[in-house]
C-alpha cells in the first residue's frame, strides 16, 4: 500500500475543506472499498480522511421523505423499522447485497460510491479505461460474463455493483453533497455518469465534495415494492442481473410503476421505457413481458454475456409477478 | 495474489512520509497502546504487534471472513479496518471469547459438533456465530446459512457449522438468554 497522511475529520466543514485542497485526498468511511483498492494498489490517496466519527449517522422522518445519513451503515439502514414497512425494495436490496460483516462497516454513501468489481479495473497488470484513462479495456475482447449490456460504450462496459443504488433510482432519490461552496442536491438519476469517452469520471461530484445524506421519497401508501437479485451463488455474490420494482395496483389495473435494473449497466439503470409499458395496464403476464422487453430493448452485448438480455427480461418479469402478488 | 504485505518496505516514491501513529486500542478489555504506520490493518496489529494470532488471515480482501471480529459488539473484518480508525473501539477476538478452562457456548457447540476439520476458518466461524445469535438470525437452518454466509470454510464443514449454531441457539433459549 501506497503511504499516506492519515487525518481524522473533526467535523465536515474542515473535512471538506482538506479535500478540496492541494493534495490527492480520499474520504474514509467502511473502508470496504477504499482500504481493498488501497491494497491493490488501484487507489493511492496522499492523504486519507476518516470521516467516521463525523455526526452523519442515521434515519429520521423528513415529510414524505426518509432522511439518511451518508455514515449510516448498510445494516443500520436495512434494520430501519420506517424503511423496511413502507420501503422494502430498499431493506431487500441491501439484506440480498453483501455478507453481515461488510453490511456492519460499509456506509450507505460509501456503497453509493463503491467502485466496479470489473477484474480489469482491479488489475494493475491490465489495460483499464477506468484506471488509467486512455489504457484501452481489457474487458471488451476480454473475460465479460459479468459485465454490463446497457449504458456501455466502446471504452468501458464495467457494470455498477450496487444493489442499493438500483433501488435508490427506481424510488427517485437524491444525494446531498457538501463542497466547499455550499451544498446542493443531485438527484441519483443525474449523479452517475455511463463511461462515454471517460469511463474515469463516474460520477458529478467535484473535487472534495462529500455526500452529508441521501434523501429517499416514500412510497404512496398501498404500493408494493420489492427487489429480486439473481446471481451464481445463492448468497453473499454480485447480481448477473436484478431489478428493483414498485407498483401501485387498485382494481387490477397498474397506477404507478417504478422499475431499475442492476447488475446490467454501467450505472444504476431506471427504465422509464418499462414504467411507461406498465402504467395504466393490467397487472398481467403479458404487460409484465412487455414491459421486459421495452426495459432490455436498447441492450448491447457481448459474446459473453449475450444470455444477460434474456435474463434481464426474465428477471423484470419474475420481479414484477412478485411484487404485483404481494399484499398492498 | 500479488498484494503488498503491510510490513513491506515503503515504495521510494511515496509522497507522504510514513510515520508511526500512537493508537490506544481496547481489545478483549484491556487497553493497548501502540504506535503503527497508518497503512496496519486491525488484523496485522492483532497478529504482528499483540500477538493474537488467533485471528486468521485467509483471502487478506474482505472475501472469506476468517478475519472477523467484534468491534462494539459488531462482526466486521479486520482485514479491511484500518487499526488506526478503531481507537477506543471495543475489540473482541477469539481469545477473548472464553478461555481452555471455561469455553464460550458457541465455542463449546463447535467442539460438540465437530464444526471444523483444519480449523483455519474456525475462529472467524465462531465470532460469526456469537454476532449472529446476538442479531437474533438463528430462527432457522436457512436463515442461519444466509446470515454466515460472510465466512467460508474450505473443508465444506457447513452442515456441521449449522448444526452447532442452532445447538448453541438452542441452548441460549433454554438458558432464558
Amino acid at each position: 500500500m501506497r503511504a499516506f497522511e492519515y487525518l481524522r475529520a473533526s467535523d465536515v466543514h474542515h473535512a471538506v475543506a482538506t479535500a478540496a485542497a492541494g493534495q490527492e485526498a480520499a474520504y474514509l468511511a467502511g473502508g470496504t472499498t477504499q482500504v481493498d483498492l488501497m491494497k491493490d494498489g488501484v487507489l493511492g490517496p496522499d492523504v486519507l480522511i476518516d470521516i467516521t466519527r463525523l455526526p452523519l449517522r442515521g434515519v429520521v422522518p423528513d415529510g414524505g421523505a426518509v432522511r439518511v445519513g451518508a455514515l449510516t451503515t448498510m445494516a443500520e439502514l436495512a434494520a430501519d423499522p420506517l424503511v423496511s414497512r413502507r420501503l422494502p425494495v430498499v431493506s431487500e436490496s441491501l439484506l440480498l447485497a453483501a455478507s453481515p460483516q461488510l453490511r456492519n462497516m460499509a456506509t450507505v454513501a460509501g456503497n453509493l460510491l463503491q467502485r466496479t468489481r470489473c477484474r480489469y479495473y482491479r488489475d494493475l497488470s491490465c489495460a483499464c479505461n477506468k484506471r488509467q484513462p486512455g489504457s484501452g479495456c481489457g474487458a471488451l475482447e476480454g473475460h465479460h460474463r459479468m459485465h454490463a449490456i446497457l449504458g456501455t460504450s466502446q471504452h468501458c462496459i464495467a457494470t455498477h455493483a450496487s444493489d442499493l443504488a438500483v433501488a435508490l433510482v427506481a424510488l427517485g432519490a437524491a444525494v446531498r453533497v457538501r463542497g466547499v461552496n455550499g451544498e446542493r442536491t443531485v438527484p441519483l438519476t443525474q449523479f452517475y455518469l455511463p463511461p462515454g469517452d471517460t469511463p474515469d469520471v463516474e460520477n458529478t461530484l467535484g473535487r472534495g465534495e462529500l455526500i452529508t445524506a441521501v434523501e429517499v421519497p416514500l412510497l404512496p401508501e398501498g404500493a408494493r415494492s420489492g427487489y429480486l437479485k439473481v446471481r451464481d451463488r445463492a448468497s453473499y455474490e454480485f447480481a448477473l442481473a436484478s431489478a428493483a420494482v414498485a407498483l401501485v395496483i387498485t382494481d387490477g389495473v397498474i397506477r404507478d410503476a417504478r422499475v431499475a435494473l442492476g447488475g446490467l449497466a454501467t450505472v444504476p439503470w431506471r427504465s422509464h421505457a418499462a414504467e411507461d409499458a406498465l402504467r395504466g395496464a393490467a397487472a398481467a403476464p403479458g404487460t409484465f413481458a412487455a414491459a421486459a422487453e421495452a426495459a432490455l430493448s436498447g441492450a448491447s452485448p457481448r459474446p459473453g454475456n449475450a444470455f444477460k438480455v434474456e435474463l434481464g427480461r426474465r428477471t423484470v418479469v419474475r420481479a414484477l409477478s412478485t411484487v404485483a402478488g404481494r399484499q398492498a | 495474489m500479488g498484494r503488498g504485505d503491510s510490513s513491506a518496505p515503503l515504495r521510494e516514491d511515496s509522497p507522504a512520509v510514513a510515520r508511526a501513529l500512537p493508537v490506544r486500542l481496547r481489545v478483549n478489555g484491556v487497553l493497548r497502546e501502540l504506535r503503527l504506520d497508518a497503512r496496519v490493518t486491525l488484523l496485522d496489529a492483532l497478529r504482528e504487534r499483540l500477538g493474537l494470532t488467533g485471528t486468521k488471515k485467509g483471502c487478506d480482501q474482505g472475501a472469506c471472513g476468517a478475519c472477523t471480529v467484534l468491534a462494539d459488539g459488531r462482526r466486521v473484518l479486520s482485514c479491511l479496518t484500518l487499526a488506526v480508525t478503531c481507537e477506543d473501539r471495543d475489540i473482541t477476538t477469539i481469545e477473548g471469547l472464553g478461555s481452555e478452562g471455561a469455553p464460550h457456548p458457541v465455542q463449546r457447540a463447535f467442539i460438540a459438533c465437530d464444526a471444523f476439520q483444519c480449523g483455519f476458518c474456525t475462529p472467524g466461524q465462531i465470532l460469526s456465530a456469537v454476532a449472529l445469535l446476538a442479531e437474533g438470525r438463528a430462527g432457522s437452518d436457512a436463515e442461519i446459512r444466509e446470515f454466515m454466509s460472510g465466512n467460508i470454510c474450505r473443508c465444506g464443514a457447513y452442515p456441521n457449522i449449522v448444526a452447532a449454531i442452532r445447538a448453541a441457539a438452542g441452548e441460549a433459549g433454554r438458558a432464558g438468554v
